[in-house]
This record gives structure tokens, sequence and C-alpha cells, in this order.
């Protein structure tokens, strides 16, 4: 079973939706469309779901043209972003509802619908109406109204970036629990996503979605590890890769006049010439040996500690993981570990990664 | 400082129930008199003040034949107008208001707003302007002096009510709500009768409500499109007027053409308070 995306376009207007989107999804796993907002991963989703016109382009489900089959006859089963479920009925109706709108026989439906209660942890809660639940509990409602059809296609649009942050923590690692123990051999799971936390956590293939364009496609660890461009590593990373434009000499790399340093081992035969060089900002450490640096900002989360350093012209956010205050305007001196420095062209493109290329 | 506020606080509250409450009791007292109760001098207590009367009450059940004017017809005829073309008016308008909310429809210029603007415009224009081109019309159907002609020109003065109303409730409904329902199985209609119409009860009560009230108070086209066949309650009240004035018989009638109104006031007002019709959709 697979679903084909071919040369998906949709242009409503001045940008596009969706452009030249092709694509293939196998059954048995989960997808992740990582991009930010209004990249189209909601269009991709509705579209799939038959929600959203095209301009061009075919979808394929089953070796079947998918495009013609109204979005009630698509066996497809998504949940949104915001918590959307039937505000006239209880919990256990709007579970039920799909099911009774198979005409499925009531003792059938009291099952499922048991199972599916139990599943995501609302048991107790059926005859509660949808207004007397909490954000967290609404979105279960909803996804156990999707788990219950047993879609071939489950859609999952970003879940939960409407909940709080602790919420969304606990409840991530149990939808993950959920949907995955669900995902059978025969369906396919779209999870879209931007949050690129969320999206490694998730450990599918991530597909990685700009101005309705695919940037990149892959394993989570295919994707971390070798962003093809800037903008894959800026969508992928949280906080975004510090990109710090530079040049290159007979052997030094040159990001200032004070910031020089040597040409790591993993990049080879490099011309001179200006490139821009990405490194996470957990690659680098403070160290007395390093370059000085100005603090902009010192922010902690959670266990970490956050700096937005500069020097001159050159902008640097570096991570300790460790709570550590520090006052604004301070120096520190820091240094890279250029083991792990990426180098991209004057164009963005992806030159030379610290880890196997393929 | 506090009881300063409560005092005050209720104080108000008195003066402007006194204020609105007034002029019904009033009613409800002139209504009780007879000629000279009313020209002997202010009086407002019966028994005490002057004798109570139910003249003002019996004229307007009486037949004409013994010198009354019968509103019982009137009455129901007004009933069944302003409620068939309400309830015309308010299935008709949401269906059309369903339409403008969710689907783009584009001719020309003319796009969902101007649509939109062009129901409510028929509210716009002075009833003047509409009265020849209606009164024609009928004539022209031979619905004169006819209920289903009134129907007709109200249902076209009420749903543009309905359709604003429902149009800005719709707008406030989650699109994903009824796609939702589309993915879940139902086909358009079955996503717009099984789910759209009952999350939108609250709206269309209110739009109910303000079309009844309208069509109810509507006095000029009641008298401009019938003569003698049919007459509708506004119509009639007026009529009781003579070289007399007789208060007590006008009283008599205001009061029984607003109790339909208080009555579903105070019905609405218990669904809306108790926070069943409010707050379905968040």
């Amino acid at each position: 079973m697979k679903l084909v995306t071919d040369n998906l376009t949709f242009k409503p207007e001045k940008e596009y939706f969706l452009n030249k989107v092709s694509l293939e999804f196998e059954a048995g796993k989960l997808y992740t469309l990582l991009g930010r907002t209004l990249s189209g991963k909601t269009s991709l989703l509705k579209t799939i779901a038959g929600l959203q016109p095209i301009d061009t382009g075919n979808i394929i489900f089953e070796e079947k043209d998918f495009s013609s089959i109204p979005v009630w006859k698509r066996n497809v089963a998504m949940v949104y972003q915001q918590f959307i479920n039937y505000p006239h009925l209880n919990v256990f109706d709007n579970i039920a509802f799909p099911l009774k709108q198979r005409k499925m026989k009531t003792s059938d439906i009291e099952n499922e619908v048991s199972v599916a209660i139990h599943k995501v942890g609302l048991l107790g809660f059926e005859k509660r109406k949808i207004q007397e639940l909490s954000g967290g509990q609404q979105q279960r409602v909803a996804l156990a109204r999707s788990l219950v059809k047993k879609a071939k296609i489950l859609l999952l649009d970003e879940p939960l970036v409407n909940l709080d942050y602790k919420l969304r923590e606990d409840l991530r690692n149990e939808f993950k629990n959920i949907i995955t123990s669900d995902l059978s051999a025969n369906s396919i799971l779209l999870y879209a996503s931007t949050d690129p936390l969320e999206a490694m956590q998730l450990n599918g293939d991530i597909i990685v979605l700009d101005e309705g364009e695919i940037l990149q496609s892959g394993t989570a660890k295919d994707v971390f590890e070798n962003p093809t461009n800037i903008k894959v590593s800026e969508i992928t990373n949280d906080p975004a890769m510090n990109i710090l434009k530079g040049s290159i000499d007979s052997n030094k790399i040159i990001l200032n006049e004070n910031v020089q340093f040597k040409i790591p081992k993993h990049v080879k035969n490099i011309q001179a010439g200006t490139y821009h060089f990405g490194i996470r900002a957990s690659d680098m450490i403070l160290d007395d040996k390093g370059f000085d640096f100005n603090i902009d900002i010192a922010e902690i989360s959670g266990s970490e500690t956050f700096l937005h350093l500069h020097q001159n012209v050159l902008n640097i956010v570096l991570l300790i993981e460790e709570v550590r205050n520090f006052n604004e305007n301070d120096k520190v001196k820091i240094n890279f570990n250029l083991e792990k420095l990426y180098v991209f062209d004057g164009k963005g493109d992806l030159l030379f990664s610290p880890f196997k290329m393929n | 400082m506090r009881t300063f506020y409560l005092t005050l606080k209720y104080l108000i509250i008195t003066l402007w129930s006194l204020f609105v409450i007034a002029p019904f009791l009033w009613a409800l007292s002139t209504s009780f008199k007879d000629f000279n109760s009313v020209t002997g001098g202010a009086t407002y207590i019966p028994w005490l003040q002057f004798e109570p009367s139910l003249e003002g009450w019996k004229v307007l059940v009486r037949s004409p034949a013994k010198g009354g004017v019968d509103i019982i017809e009137p009455y129901f005829n007004s009933i069944f107008v302003t409620c068939t073309a309400s309830l015309i008016s308010v299935i008709l308008g949401t269906l059309a208001a369903y339409a403008l909310s969710r689907f783009k429809f584009k001719a020309g210029f003319i796009k969902n707003n101007d649509i939109t603007f062009f129901f409510i415009s028929q509210r716009i224009m002075p009833p003047i302007v509409l009265s020849i081109p209606f009164f024609l019309m009928l004539g022209f159907l031979g619905l004169l002096d006819n209920l289903f002609g009134l129907i007709l020109v109200y249902i076209v003065l009420l749903m543009p009510i309905a359709v604003w109303i429902m149009v800005d409730f719709f707008n406030k409904v989650p699109q994903e709500i009824d796609e939702t329902a589309l993915i879940d199985g139902c086909n358009p209609y079955q996503a717009f009768f099984k789910v759209v119409v009952p999350n939108s009860i609250p709206g269309l009560i209110v739009a109910g409500l303000f079309c009844i009230i309208f069509g109810w108070i509507d006095f000029f086209f009641a008298f401009i499109l019938t003569f003698t066949e049919v007459q509708l309650l506004p119509v009639k009240i007026v009529a009781l007027n003579s070289s007399v004035t007789p208060w007590w018989s006008l009283s008599a009638s205001a009061l029984v053409s607003v109790a339909p109104l208080i009555v579903v006031a105070f019905i609405v007002e218990r669904y809306l308070s108790k926070g069943n019709l409010s707050g379905a959709l968040k």
C-alpha cells in the first residue's frame, strides 16, 4: 500500500501553497512534515484529505487516482491544531460519530469507542460535554475519534501546539506511543510540526517544507546531520544553527580579524573564497584560551543557559548545559568545536558536514 | 461606603424599572376605565380612585354588528403571517448564509460581501419606496388583500435580517468543524444538518426572534396591501380610533398586542441565562 503525491501545485494567489510536491508514503511508517507556519504543511495534509483543491498534480493511493474520490469516501482521519470536536455531542457520541456515520452496529460501536476511550485515557469522561474538558482532554477526544475509524491514512496537524508547555511535553510521548502502537502495516501516518525537537523525538522520516516546496526529505538522523542547505538547518534546529559569514584563506578560516582558526580535518580540498559556516549552539564551549565575546542576553531555559553573544558584527548563540548567571555586557571567552563545523557555499548549499554525507 | 454604592445601585435599578414598567401599568389601568374616568382627571388605582369597567376589553371581542371591533381574527392572522414568514425566512436565510460563509462566489466584480450587502440593502431602502412596486406586483399576482401575499412581502423584509445574523454566526463557527464532519464520512448535506445546524441553534433562535419582532410590529405594509378581506392586528388597532378616542380599548389592544412578544422574550431569556444556548462553540 502506497500513497504517492505527484507534482502537487496549488497557487491560489501570489504565493505557492504547494509547489511541485512529489512524495511517496509507505504503509507502516511515520512521516513528519517539518516547516514553519505557512510553509504548506496544512495544505499538503488537507490536499491528501481532499479538503483543498490543487492546480496541477495527482494523488495516487493503492494504485488508484485519489483525486476523484470525495473527502467523505476517502477513509482518512485528521486531527487539527485547534481542538476540533462536535460541541453539541458528549465525549462518547463524538468518538462514535464516524462509526455511526458508517451505520455500524450499536454494540460494535460501543466496543470500539470504549477501546479508544481507554487508549487515550479518558475513562469516566464518556458523558461529559466537550466544553467541560480541558484543552488536552479535548485533543484526546479528537485523537480517539480519528483512531476509532481505523483509517488507512492518519493526518495529524500540529496536534500539540495549542497546549501549554508542560502538557505538551507530557502528551507528546503519550501521543507518540498511542499513534505508533496503532500504526499497523496498512496505515500511513503523517504528522505536521513546527518544532524540530518534536520531529526528532517522533523519529520517523522527516520532510522539510518551506513555501510549499520540499527542501529535503530523509530520516530524522539524516536531516539532522546533513541539512542540504542553510534554510533546512534553520528549520530543523532549535535554537537555529549559527550561520557565520567568513572566508577561507590558504589554511585558515577567517570569520573576522580576531576570530580565525585552522581548517578542520573533515573539510577537504576547499578553495579560497567566501563561505557560510554553520555551528550549533551546543557545539561551542566556554574556554579561557578562546575568543573574546560580549554578552548581549543571557537566558535560562529549564536546565540550560543560552548566551547571545557578539563581537563586532559577529553574532552567536551559545548553549551551556547548566544554569549559570551571567550579566549583560560581561565578556566571556569561547571556543568552537571545529569537528562539528558545517560549511555552506555562497548560495547556501551544504559543502561539508561533520557527519558522513551520502 | 459599600452600603452607599449598594443603595445607589438599587436606586438606579428601581428608577429604570419604573421607567420601563410604568407605561405598561398605566395602559393596564387605563384599559379598565370608561369615558368618565378617563376624562375625570389623573387617576391610577382602580376601586380606590375610579370604578373599573371591562368595556375596553369587551369591545375587542364583540362583533362589529353590535358596535364592537373583533380583533380575534386579525390577531390570529398576525400570528399566522408573522410565524410563517419568520420560519421561511430563517430557513432560507440560514441556507443562504451558510453558502455565503463557506463558499467563495465570484461573478465579475461581485463577490460574497457584495451579495451579503445586497440582502441587507433591502432593509436600507425606506419602506415607502418598496410600497408601490409591492402593490403592483401583488396586484398582478392577484394576492392583494391576501394572507399569502403578505407572507411573501414579509419574507422579502425578514430574510435579510436572518441572512445578516446567520452569516455573522457561521463566520464564527470554525470551518474545521465542517471539514471534520466531511472527513468523518458526512457528505456536505449531512455535515450541514448533522453538525452545523445543531451547533447553530443559538444563532437560529436569535435570527427567529428578530424576524418575529420585525414581522409582528409592521404596520406599513399590512396597511397598504390589505383592505377588507384580511386584516392584521396593527391595522385593526389603528382602526379602533374614532371621533372620540377610545383610550380604554386602545390600551387593552396595545397590551394584547405586546403580550406574545413578552412571552417569547421570557422564554428566550430563560434559555440564554441557563447557558444552554450561549457558549456551545468557543
